[in-house]
């Protein structure tokens, strides 16, 4: 089943064409690259799937479910209470990681799964403690992310959301704020949720990595996809503008 | 007139000073925080009126405002002034005062919480009453101790205004004090008194700030 569709996306900012004309697909145990220049629209793309930002027309469908359907000349969004459950379908990890910073790693974790998915408490503690386990931070439960690396943060984040049992898992350039150590840690564990089949969709710098992890990577420029397909197909791609945006990043 | 005479005699007054301070402070940071998320509503409208109320409030004397809250209804409606509304005028015209300054306080507040986090909520699920309730006033108040510290400390000055409106507070009895002792004795008696009660409201904010320091 395809877990995410997304239509004839269209998105501006003040007159100026962010997005133009996207389509995506995203099935199951699938992950996903998004790779291009800055200002290609990638991230703006991830903030339009993930309902950060509003799309101007096209449509997003979560497991079938019309988040926003294209009519006419614009897109309409469902009503706030069907929002409200599709967004439990995904989970988002910035590039930031944005953890709240009064809140210690483990009731980071577990806050929303108890305040908002009203889960029992003993549960979702244990659940808690595995992803933390499986993060490598079982002993900084009870720090606060101040106290934490770059790196250690964006565990956390990643355990954060997580915990919501998200069907699939968004990644805004997740490696970005971090140095090329830390960005390892974080990379193995995007590897990690891989092979356990988990849905992702990822937004990142980081070509090798693209090229390793994905089922499915896609090229954006100025708005558009340039190039689509495995990973093989798109990095041996003879579009002159995926040539030119890899050339540049090898230094050739 | 022994120091004890002059201390027993201004104690009278403390009660008003002191109902005066905590009514303000609990009424003012309520309504400050209501002003502030209207100073903040999209609606432009709302937006302007707050904006103009605490112009207003910020760049008029204190002083006057009293005199206003108190002889208002007697020369908007008409209406007759009692001798028990001059402490009301007062903790109104305080309240309304102090609302205009903790509003712009928990404006800066509010606005120096990153989108970042209303983003992060906002994909855990959370609504908006619990984004703000649990995710951004927290750091709020953190942030905004310090300023609310300040603002605190001048109220406990503030009282003294009261005298204006022939609010029996320890200003008060101070000025009558010295007037029919002629002693300047009770200028000094009133001046610790100010002082210790500004010392406790400052151990009070420090503590409260350290209390808040386990997290950045």
């Amino acid at each position: 089943m395809n877990l995410l569709e997304m239509n004839h996306i269209k998105k501006s900012f003040d007159g100026l064409e962010v997005l133009k004309d996207i389509s995506l697909t995203v099935n199951e145990g699938q992950v996903l690259s998004i790779i291009g220049p800055s200002g290609s629209g990638k991230s703006t793309l991830l903030r339009c799937a993930t309902m950060l930002e509003k799309i101007d027309n096209g449509d997003i469908i979560y497991l079938g479910e019309a988040a926003a359907k294209s009519q006419g000349e614009q897109a309409v969004y469902a009503k706030t209470a069907d929002l409200k459950r599709i967004r439990g379908y995904y989970g988002l990890v910035f590039q930031n990681f944005n953890l709240f910073p009064h809140y210690s790693v483990i009731k980071n974790i577990t806050d929303a799964p108890l305040r908002v998915q009203h889960r029992n408490k003993q549960e979702v503690f244990e659940e808690a403690r595995e992803l933390l386990r499986k993060m490598g931070l079982e002993d900084k439960a009870n720090a606060y992310p101040y106290q934490l690396s770059g790196g250690q943060q964006q565990r956390v984040s990643i355990a954060r959301a997580l915990a919501m049992n998200p069907k699939i898992l968004f990644f805004d350039e997740p490696t970005s704020a971090l140095d090329p150590e830390l960005t390892g840690e974080i990379l193995k564990i995007i590897k990690d949720l891989a092979a356990e089949r988990m849905t992702m969709v990822i937004v990142t710098h980081e070509m090798n990595f693209a090229k390793n992890v994905s089922d499915y990577v896609i090229f954006m420029d100025k708005g558009v996809i340039v190039e689509e397909g495995s990973p093989e197909l798109v990095f041996n791609s003879e579009n002159q503008r995926m040539k030119e945006f890899l050339g540049k990043l090898s230094g050739e | 007139m022994t120091i004890t005479d002059i201390i027993k005699e201004l104690s009278s007054g403390m009660g008003i000073t002191l109902e005066i301070f905590f009514v303000t402070l609990i009424t003012s940071l309520i309504l400050g925080l209501g002003l502030s998320l209207v100073r903040m509503s999209k609606v432009k409208v709302f937006s302007m009126l707050a904006r103009i109320y605490i112009s207003i409030m910020r760049g008029t004397p204190l002083m006057l405002q009293l005199l206003v809250v108190y002889f208002g209804p007697y020369f908007i409606f008409g209406m007759q002034i009692t001798q028990s509304y001059r402490l009301k005028a007062v903790l109104i015209g305080f309240a309304l005062n102090y609302a205009a300054y903790f509003a712009e306080i928990y404006r800066s507040g509010i606005s120096a919480v990153p989108d970042g986090q209303y983003e992060a909520a906002r994909l855990l699920g959370y609504s908006r009453s619990q984004t703000f309730i649990h995710i951004v006033m927290p750091q709020v108040i953190k942030r905004i101790i310090p300023p609310v510290a300040n603002e605190t400390i001048t109220l406990v000055k503030d009282t003294s205004l009261a005298f204006t409106l022939s609010v029996t507070e320890v200003f008060k009895l101070t000025k009558e004090l010295v007037a029919a002792e002629s002693s300047w004795v009770p200028f000094i008696v009133a001046g610790l008194f100010y002082y210790v009660f500004n010392l406790l409201v400052a151990v009070f904010f420090d503590r409260l700030e350290k209390k808040l320091s386990y997290y950045r």
